[in-house]
């Protein structure tokens, strides 16, 4: 067994020995529902509800297919980020316990510590959030499932997309901390922050139009768009069979964030895709470089 | 014996503060090493340095021949470490902590069991494996950070005040372990310690203060230069001592005559062998040494 992959079970190891930590992480999501199903559930009802023509009234049960769509797509977006910075503190931990400097003091590269922390920490996000995208595929399908095989596979890449990214943003950003303090300052910053940054808790649609500017710029809101039109692109296939007209579908996926838009663009899903993938791959590259670069710095 | 480590010139600053100015010294293959200092004197800065987990800002350093800054990984497979608290995974057993430090250095699989076995046995940690890190008592600690310092058979053992808060029955086991290496495998000891009867153990000493080196030399050599001598007396009239002219203090059944060297103590004797029937002639001791260097003292981890 290689160095790399040894390191690797001990962050693991050390990840779900923490019962703090994992529980916290694991148990993110289900409040999440809770709060959503709980607190926003009937406002998203009430929306569909109101905003639909009366020529074309949608029934209880697209309705609650919409809901339930919107509900897991946020939520998911949110706890691939949320979720990969809490898994990610123990290279901030190893710094604040001196570990680090026992780590280094042995002829392993740099690069090799650092992807041990990176594939460690997506591991365990990975588990967390297909735990809870099963836990919220059963909530659609108790409250209205239109989803198919297609859109299962695709959710589960995206959120896969999604870690990858939170992982590799939460690496870069615990970097540069070395005290339990400023895990704590960072992980309540990203967790009141992200989900409003990325469109999950609130449409991007809804925003002023400089804002919905400056997030266009942002990475993550295109994953949030992705999960959203691989959890809602069942219920609105159903829509458009029931015969609602394609400008209202349209217009529900813009009000949605299904759709977003780029200096005025539409972007399509596999350029959302690509500009994932590429800044996963961006953001690993600044992480190994950093690690490499404090080499020699002590 | 050949310089296992030689440091030639060394400086390191941090902003306005000089860590460590034109340090170089010697260190032989093989013997005991003492590094002295008051906290802040420099230690830490320089051993960190010869570990690679600091930069410096001039001089050079060769271990076992190789210099630091072209052949690190060399180096880092020659040095184990012992920090001067455990740095080991406290949530993880004895047996996975060694397993994942191990694997640093590429031993795994049944390499790894052979070493694991050879070293729990010499460190009597055997019914320790499966034990939580966290839960053990601090000498136990010790025994294992011992062994993961040890685990990759380093040539030079660098113990930063690895006694510190340990009971007297595990300082002796620990330094029992450490001289059976260093005379089985001719292993180097680096060792800094608050403790100078440790300190005065050492083949060669060195005290630096403010960045620089104070003094050099063998305990007794140092102690030759900046102690005197105390002969003990026992069973005379304080009346009898008073009268010889020299400082003196009285001590349970007896008086502590100093004198400056060995010399002066057998010429007062010979002119006084009346008075001197039972007596012994001591040595000043490394604490004397370490205050008339430094004119600071250390006791029990802490500088006064």
């Amino acid at each position: 067994m290689s160095a790399s992959f040894i390191l690797i079970k001990r962050n693991m190891k050390l990840f779900f020995k923490d019962k703090g930590m994992f529980f916290t992480s694991l148990v993110t999501p289900v409040i999440l529902l809770v709060l959503y199903v709980s607190f926003l559930g009937n406002a998203y009802r009430e929306g569909f509800t109101s905003d639909s023509p009366g020529t074309c009234k949608l029934s209880e049960s697209i309705v609650e297919g919409l809901v339930g769509g919107q509900l897991i797509s946020s939520i998911l977006a949110v706890s691939c980020v949320t979720v990969a910075f809490c898994s990610n503190i123990l290279m901030v931990q190893d710094k604040a316990n001196g570990t680090i400097r026992d780590l280094r003091m042995s002829p392993v590269k740099s690069a090799a510590l650092s992807v041990s922390y990176y594939i460690a920490a997506l591991t365990s996000t990975l588990i967390i959030c297909f735990t809870a995208t099963g836990v919220c595929l059963v909530y659609v399908a108790v409250v209205g499932w239109y989803m198919s095989p297609a859109d299962i596979f695709f959710l589960f890449l995206d959120i896969l997309l999604l870690v990858l990214f939170g992982t590799a943003l939460s690496s870069i950003v615990h970097f540069f901390l070395s005290t339990q303090g400023q895990i704590s300052a960072v992980s309540t910053i990203i967790s009141a922050g992200y989900g409003f940054i990325c469109g999950a808790y609130m449409p991007l649609s809804s925003f002023s139009e400089g804002l919905q500017k400056i997030v266009s710029f942002l990475p993550g809101t295109y994953g949030t768009a992705l999960i959203r039109n691989h959890a809602m692109q069942g219920v609105l296939g159903e829509m458009q069979k029931q015969n609602v007209p394609a400008s209202i579908i349209e217009e529900l996926k813009d009000s949605l964030d299904c759709n977003l838009y780029f200096s005025g663009n539409r972007v399509s899903t596999s350029t959302m895709y690509m500009i994932l993938s590429i800044t996963i791959i961006v953001l690993i590259g600044i992480y190994v470089f950093l690690n490499k670069s404090e080499e020699y710095g002590g | 014996m050949s310089d296992i480590i030689q440091i030639n010139h060394l400086n390191k600053s941090f902003g306005s503060v000089k860590a460590v100015r034109d340090l170089s010294f010697r260190v032989k293959e093989g013997e005991l090493f003492a590094f002295l200092g008051v906290n802040g004197a420099g230690k830490s800065t320089t051993i960190n340095i010869m570990c690679g987990q600091l930069s410096k800002d001039s001089g050079r350093i060769f271990i076992d021949g190789h210099d630091l800054d072209e052949d690190m990984d060399f180096v880092k497979r020659e040095l184990g470490v012992v920090f001067q608290s455990s740095v080991l995974d406290s949530a993880l057993s004895v047996y996975n902590n060694l397993e994942s430090r191990a694997a640093l250095y590429g031993i795994t699989g049944a390499a790894f069991q052979k070493r694991l076995s050879e070293l729990a046995k010499i460190l009597d940690f055997e019914d320790l494996l499966k034990r939580t890190v966290g839960k053990l008592s601090g000498g136990q600690r010790r025994r294992i950070d011992i062994a993961r310092a040890l685990f990759h058979k380093p040539k030079i053992l660098i113990l930063d005040e690895p006694t510190t808060g340990l009971d007297p029955q595990t300082r002796r086991l620990l330094w029992n372990v450490i001289s059976g290496f260093r005379k089985n495998e001719n292993m180097t000891v680096f060792l800094t310690t608050h403790y100078m009867e440790e300190a005065a153990e050492a083949d060669y000493v060195v005290i630096i203060d403010d960045g620089k080196i104070s003094a050099k030399g063998s305990p007794l050599e140092l102690k030759n230069i900046y102690t005197g001598d105390y002969i003990i007396v026992y069973g005379v009239s304080e009346d009898a001592v008073r009268k010889l002219g020299v400082e003196y203090e009285q001590i349970q059944n007896g008086y502590r005559l100093s004198v400056p060297d060995t010399r002066a103590a057998t010429d007062l004797i010979l002119h006084n062998t009346c008075l001197f029937q039972d007596y012994e002639i001591i040595k000043g001791k490394m604490d004397d040494v370490f205050l008339a260097v430094t004119g600071k003292t250390l006791a029990g981890g802490s500088e006064k």
